[in-house]
């Protein structure tokens, strides 16, 4: 995924509207509300209640490339998913989509995930692996690194297709990050001497868990970087106890 | 189906063993992979647990334990484990933790036994790893010998205390006085402190009492009068048994101590009597006190409860090894003393040898006796020959009486083509290196482990050298002893109750010593005579084998453990039938073996194909050597 400056500087969560604290009773209201029968079955599987504790939590690590920075006009170019545990990354089950966007690819944006014209020409549109990326969500807390992006631009993407938006409970990599590192800003004194606010951008993060680097802006690495990082996250801070209403929003 | 990641797939492709994978099997393996992330300090795997999966370390780092809790490995990234466990009754053996905050890539089982039964260059490098297990069991035996294993140089305590040849005895008393030693060096430079003091003599408390005042001699008598000018010494880097064993010999009771030839300290037999056991020293000095053959068949229990006592002590195979030889040549020496008191002295100078183990101070309990005579040039066999076929048999007969059975290939003295004089011994050394072949050098190999026991030794020395000489860069004399050295071979491994032969077939029993030991012997002879080494002992040829760095680098170290191990296994085989009552062998059956020597045994027979494989490849006909 793209994690560009002004979106890091927005607070997480600040575009998801309010938080819910209720999800399987807000997944059952949208199983009745959806019309797209692929979007009802998705919310119809459930969502595991809040106080599941950690270590009983199916999660699943997902990232989307895109062809540029804007939800509306841009469009996704691939999507990655990679199925975890607390105590296991299934990353011999990941699963990664090439799409064909509306949009074409701007030359800028190919430099930046490597995926080509050509490659996007034979791909499917999203619509046509709908279902299927859905029925690996569905039952999953979904891990990602900067949520409000995966959001808005899969929303922009199903609106035109469907007519309807989607919601899930995300546990969002970088906003457990924020709340680490960008609890109080930095007083005028830190500013002045030159300290600068720590980088919670995915790599920077990763590495503070001395997780290793990887390349980044493929879909399926991405996820599994993302997927390392709450492994490392909750074994520096949180119980495998502890409710995953601690970390969702 | 399942999408690739490609950081996997590139990590994968970085680090042996994966490296050598074919792409597909590299695709399928990535493919196969999870991951798991452990904070600094957690634990992975606990000992006992069902073993799901292979390790790699991607990044961090960890440490593998065994199971009493000691480190057994640390680790980083590219660093794999748990392969024991996969590989025996699927239950975790070396437990683990995260030294570093570590990520790992896990391995399916089922993906890891494919790979290991399917890819032999993948098995044989994770087979790396077996190899420094069985490094650690053989160091970890030396480590409890540590006293038995030591070497001279922890007895010197002190410099060696000096004095210039010019001196008299009452310096040499006062000095011996002032600084409180009981033996100097005697030497012709003493001040000349940057070139090397040639040291000419040794004097001792028991000098100066038995030649000078005994003798009613005046205390200006020059120290040269009194020492001793035939010096015996030992290198610093010897065993301090093999210093006992040369004080016994010799029969004096300080050695100096010789490092790159400069003398850094002398060793007292009251210094070594700290650090050994007496029993094999009782034995050999028992020997000498027997005076007939009769008296010398009856120590044969004495021996072998010197060797059980050995072995029940965790003595290596090395020192057992010597400690054999040195009896065994002492039964030599004192039979030879004994024919020559029946014989009358011979007629011409002559030098009794020893071949093959007790040469190379690797004798164990059970062996053959190889042994030859050499005669002086003036040997004329119409006037001599009576009186040196009688001593061979003498000798031979007794031998057999004291537990060293015939050779039952003829080499002895009583077989009259080893009864030659020197200058025929070197024709026969020249011939079979000059003018090699397999057929030839099949029955005289055993000649190039040769060792004087008595009478002119020193002619030995020349005979040595003259091998070295003559070998040392000789291709197709290398390659006909390297197609001899690979003419035995070791088994393949164990299956329940049976060995499983090179070519599949079955076995009840294995003879570790044509099968282990003496192709291990035999493939280091080759080398160290390629190197010019004229080292006797096995793992001294080898140290000057690795120091001369012919071999891939810890190939060296992995034959000394081989060797060691199956030796010891031998050793331990013959203790134990010692002990039922039963006579003992070489031969053993899988059954009565450990797992965990089983296993060993397995690594160790991988060390020896392997190291044949690169004997082969090395001496090749025709490639300069």
């Amino acid at each position: 995924m793209l994690h560009l400056g002004s979106l890091q500087q927005k607070q997480p969560g600040a575009t998801s509207g309010t938080t819910v604290h209720d999800w399987p009773q807000r997944f059952a209201e949208l199983a009745a509300a959806a019309h797209d029968e692929r979007l009802k079955r998705f919310y119809a599987a459930g969502a595991v209640a809040g106080d599941t504790p950690l270590s009983a939590v199916p999660l699943m690590a997902l990232d989307v490339e895109t062809t540029g920075l804007d939800p509306v006009r841009d469009g996704i170019v691939s999507i990655g998913l990679v199925p975890m545990r607390l105590d296991r990354i299934l990353a011999s089950q990941s699963r990664h989509w090439i799409l064909k966007p509306r949009t074409a690819l701007g030359e800028e944006s190919v430099t930046i995930h490597g995926i080509t014209d050509s490659q996007v020409d034979t791909a499917p549109d999203l619509i046509e692996i709908l279902d299927e990326v859905l029925q690996h969500m569905a039952g999953h807390v979904l891990v990602v690194h900067c949520s409000a992006i995966e959001r808005q631009f899969l929303n922009g993407a199903l609106r035109p297709r469907i007519g309807e938006k989607i919601e899930f409970p995300v546990i969002d990599t970088m906003e457990l990050e924020a709340r680490l590192h960008r609890k109080k800003r930095l007083g005028l004194f830190a500013r002045l001497f030159g300290h600068k606010q720590r980088s919670i951008r995915l790599a920077a993060s990763r590495s503070r868990y001395g997780l290793p680097r990887y390349r980044p802006h493929h879909a399926l690495t991405d996820a599994l970087a993302s997927a390392e990082l709450l492994q490392a996250q909750i074994a520096h801070r949180f119980s495998p106890e502890a409710p995953v209403s601690a970390l969702w929003s | 189906m399942q999408d690739e990641q490609l950081e996997i797939l590139d990590f994968l492709r970085r680090y042996p063993p994966f490296q050598e994978l074919p792409e597909e099997t590299l695709h399928v393996v990535a493919q196969s992979v999870d991951v798991r992330y452990f904070k600094a300090g957690a634990r992975i795997l606990e000992f006992g647990e069902e073993a799901l999966a292979w390790y790699v370390v991607r990044s961090g780092a960890v440490e593998v334990f065994r199971r009493n809790g000691t480190l057994y490995n640390r680790l980083t990234e590219g660093g794999y484990f748990g392969e024991f466990g996969l590989l025996h009754r699927k239950q975790v053996r070396f437990p683990a933790a995260a030294l570093e905050d570590t990520l790992v890539y896990l391995i399916p089982e089922p993906v890891f036994t494919d790979l290991f039964e399917n890819n032999e260059q993948f098995a044989d490098l994770v087979e790396v790893e077996d190899r420094t297990r069985l490094r650690q069991v053989v160091s970890r035996r030396e480590d409890a010998n540590q006293l038995m294993s030591a070497t001279v140089d922890v007895l010197i305590s002190r410099e060696p205390v000096m004095l210039g040849r010019g001196s008299t005895a009452m310096d040499a008393a006062r000095c011996m006085t002032d600084e409180g030693v009981s033996s100097l060096l005697i030497v012709d430079e003493p001040d000349a402190a940057s070139s090397t003091p040639s040291m000419v003599g040794i004097i001792t408390d028991r000098d100066i009492r038995v030649r000078l005042v005994s003798q009613g001699l005046n205390y200006d008598t020059p120290v040269t009068d009194i020492m001793s000018s035939e010096l015996v010494w030992v290198e610093h880097n010897q065993l301090v048994f093999e210093a006992m064993l040369q004080m016994l010999r010799n029969n004096v009771h300080h050695l100096p101590v010789l490092k790159n030839h400069r003398p850094i300290g002398v060793v007292a037999l009251s210094d070594i009597i700290r650090y050994e056991s007496r029993n094999s020293l009782f034995v050999v000095s028992s020997i000498f006190r027997q005076h007939s053959v009769d008296e010398l068949a009856a120590l044969t229990a004495d021996v072998h409860a010197c060797f059980a006592r050995m072995v029940t002590e965790d003595a290596s195979s090395r020192m057992i090894g010597s400690a054999m030889a040195v009896i065994g040549r002492s039964f030599k020496q004192r039979l030879l003393e004994l024919a020559e008191e029946h014989l009358g002295p011979p007629p011409v100078p002559y030098c009794f040898l020893a071949l093959g183990s007790m040469a190379r101070q690797e004798q164990l309990i059970v062996t053959d006796q190889d042994n030859a005579l050499v005669l002086d040039n003036s040997f004329d066999p119409a006037r001599h020959d009576d009186y040196f076929k009688s001593l061979a048999a003498f000798v031979s007969d007794g031998l057999a009486r004291c537990g060293y059975t015939y050779c039952t290939g003829g080499v002895m003295a009583t077989n009259a083509k080893w009864r030659q004089p020197l200058r025929e011994w070197e024709r026969y050394f020249t011939d079979w290196i000059e003018k090699p072949t397999p057929e030839s050098l099949l029955n005289s190999g055993i000649f190039f482990d040769l060792d004087g026991v008595w009478g002119k030794t020193e002619w030995i020395d020349g005979l040595r050298r003259l091998i070295s000489r003559k070998a040392k860069g000789n291709s197709r004399f290398l390659a006909c002893m390297a197609r001899n050295a690979l003419l035995r071979t070791p088994p393949l491994g164990f299956f329940k109750d049976f060995v499983v032969e090179s070519d599949g077939r079955h076995s009840r029993a294995i003879n570790l010593k044509r099968r282990g030991t003496a192709p291990l012997a035999d493939l280091i002879r080759v080398h160290s005579l390629a190197v010019g080494s004229v080292a006797l002992n096995s793992f001294e040829r080898l140290r000057d084998i690795i120091e001369a760095d012919i071999l891939p680098r810890g190939r060296g170290q992995d034959l000394h453990d081989a060797l060691e191990f199956v030796s010891m296994v031998r050793i331990r085989n013959q203790a134990g039938d010692l002990a039922v009552g039963n006579e003992p062998d070489n031969s053993i059956e899988p059954e009565s073996l450990s797992d965990f020597e089983r296993k060993s045994l397995r690594d160790a027979f991988l060390i020896l194909s392997n190291a044949q494989k690169y004997l082969k490849f090395r001496y090749q006909p025709g490639r300069s050597a």
